[in-house]
């Protein structure tokens, strides 16, 4: 906001600061949001929360169930192709969530995103990433991961890289609607992860992909304390759940849940 | 009792007394409890905290009328079907038809109770809500567990919103000699039907053996429910002055409202087996979600309603 007056200068915090709080009432208001500290505290260790993505609400459910100190230290990483194409989209995306915008096209590039973020991470900064790199509107529980979190481990291998997982909020605003339908939403933490002495770009990806979607469907609910998120023995992770409460299938969107939940369902 | 406010605050009073007695209790327990404070003491304080907050605001509700307890128990029901629809089978398809539950017949239902139009606000839901729900499912497209969809939505309307709001409708009862204290009512059957879950707690603790339906809920005991039922209809019978009933009345009505609510906490119990959850939500500390502490509520207002019309409204 170079063009900004004085004026305008010194009462943007507190707009800044008001529309904050105003979308932490709504969001808690249609989704009565509730963190799950599966894995981790909620301390102010620096962190890179990296959680799936189905909603442009998604970082700010996750910004909602973060304690307020952490919350002013969290940074989320978003397209600036889409935050930048509004002055309201540029004052949410800037002023109210302090933002990391980074240029999704390629050829449009002026800086590297993952040099942004480790610029972010070196400020004292954390982080919310979502290493699908889009929004998923698909079936299944999670798209590809891109390799910018492998990036981020790699030159910063001190700090957590923590899965979150977001349940319900495509079913709160599917892709095209405008009124969000109140349900309830559950954000789990689950334990953090780092890149292994010798693990390689495509291994890391592929534990980061699991540590992650072994939080989803059928695995917030309360009685599932045995989550396993080791990879190497090459079976998938023990829900910890009885077969019987698959039966409602709660937390997935869709009664066709995807072949990876059944093969998680099959394993537990 | 020339003063209408009088039996309110004595009730409240009573309320109060025995919320403090409980604090003290379950202060006690956690500081005498020889390794620390256990879950199961942890989760009574929880729960006798919760019941100030919930206490706290039904007095509030109740100071500011009709008006209040309208809005109190429209919250209420926002958040009870909010809880509702999280479990069910519901897909993106629905999201018409969800969005005409909550913001639209949630407050018309409301409203048409807070003014007292009997004639649509008792059928609104049965008939209306019943009809338009399906209409925008379908306008919308998949057949995918069409029936299921519409049925577990129109459920959840039928118990969120349309039982719950038969609580305030009772406020609109025209009874003799009983103007300006219908909140009466209203106090008078929360605290029988809620006590009747407390003392269901208390007995099924100390004497519980016979469970009644071990898939639904293994801690509802025969013990509990009968030892519970019967004392909380002693204490509904004790407090006939704050109604229009007399003794025996009051006893028989009592006794209703804890059976209707005894098996109203037994059916949503199975929902939740059904659906693999323990509680139906999160936001009241100690007890679950809302739906966890209404659900007799649920059940008996409706037909607490209909005998308190049936036998004494005069309109």
């Amino acid at each position: 906001m170079s063009h900004s007056t004085p004026w305008v200068a010194r009462i943007t915090p507190l707009c800044a600061y008001l529309a904050g709080a105003a979308i932490v009432v709504f969001a808690r208001f249609v989704t009565a949001v509730r963190g799950n500290w599966q894995g981790i505290e909620p301390n102010s260790t620096q962190r890179v929360y990296f959680a799936n993505h189905c909603s442009h609400g998604d970082f700010v459910l996750l910004w909602t169930v973060l304690p307020v100190k952490i919350r002013q230290r969290t940074r989320p990483v978003a397209g600036a192709d889409y935050w930048l194409s509004s002055s309201l989209r540029r004052f949410i995306g800037c002023r109210v969530f302090n933002s990391v915008l980074v240029e999704r096209n390629r050829t449009q590039r002026t800086q590297d995103p993952v040099t942004q973020m480790v610029q972010a991470l070196d400020g004292g900064d954390s982080l919310i990433v979502f290493p699908e790199g889009t929004r998923n509107t698909t079936d299944a529980a999670l798209l590809p991961f891109k390799s910018g979190l492998y990036h981020l481990a790699f030159q910063r291998p001190s700090i957590e890289l923590v899965p979150v997982w977001i349940s319900n909020l495509n079913r709160v605003l599917p892709k095209g609607e405008v009124i969000p339908v109140p349900l309830i939403c559950t954000v789990t933490f689950g334990e953090a992860i780092h890149l292994g002495p010798d693990e390689d770009k495509q291994a890391f990806i592929v534990r980061a992909e699991q540590a992650l979607r072994a939080l989803g469907p059928d695995l917030d609910v309360e009685a599932a304390p045995g989550v396993s998120l080791n990879v190497d023995s090459g079976t998938s992770p023990s829900l910890g759940l009885s077969s019987s409460s698959n039966q409602g299938s709660n937390k997935s969107q869709d009664p066709n849940t995807s072949s990876i939940e059944s093969s998680k369902r099959e394993a537990s | 009792m020339s003063d209408p406010q009088t039996p309110l605050l004595l009730l409240l009073g009573c309320v109060g007394v025995v919320l403090i007695v409980a604090t003290l209790i379950g202060q006690v327990l956690a500081r005498r409890a020889p390794e620390g404070p256990s879950l199961v003491i942890d989760n009574l304080n929880a729960r006798i905290n919760a019941w100030w907050v919930m206490v706290i605001l039904m007095g509030i509700a109740f100071l500011g009328g009709k008006t209040g307890v309208v809005i109190l128990f429209g919250l209420c029901s926002f958040a009870a079907l909010r809880e509702f629809i999280t479990l069910t089978n519901t897909q993106r398809h629905d999201h018409w038809a969800l969005v005409a539950a909550f913001f639209i017949v949630v407050p018309v239902q409301y409203i048409l109770v807070w003014y007292g139009w009997y004639g649509l606000y008792s059928i609104f839901i049965p008939v209306y809500a019943f009809l338009l729900m399906p209409i925008l499912a379908a306008l919308r497209g998949t057949t995918e567990n069409f029936l299921v969809r519409v049925a577990e939505t129109q459920w959840a309307l039928m118990i969120c919103v349309f039982c719950a709001s038969h609580v305030p409708a009772l406020l609109t009862l025209d009874i003799p000699g009983f103007e300006g204290q219908h909140v009466l009512l209203i106090a008078y059957l929360v605290v029988v039907v809620q006590i009747s879950d407390v003392l269901q707690y208390v007995w099924g603790k100390l004497y519980g053996k016979t469970p009644i339906a071990k898939k639904l809920s293994p801690s509802k005991t025969v013990e509990g429910a009968v030892g519970g039922i019967l004392s909380a209809t002693a204490i509904g019978a004790a407090l006939w002055w704050l109604t229009p009933f007399t003794p025996l009345a009051s006893a028989g009505l009592a006794f209703v409202c804890t059976v209707m609510g005894f098996l109203g906490g037994l059916v949503l119990s199975a929902i939740k087996r059904d659906r693999g959850v323990k509680d139906w939500g999160h936001l009241i500390a100690g007890h679950g979600g809302f739906i966890d502490r209404l659900d007799s509520v649920l059940f008996a207002a409706p037909v607490f309603f209909h005998l308190v019309r049936y036998a004494y409204d005069v309109s």
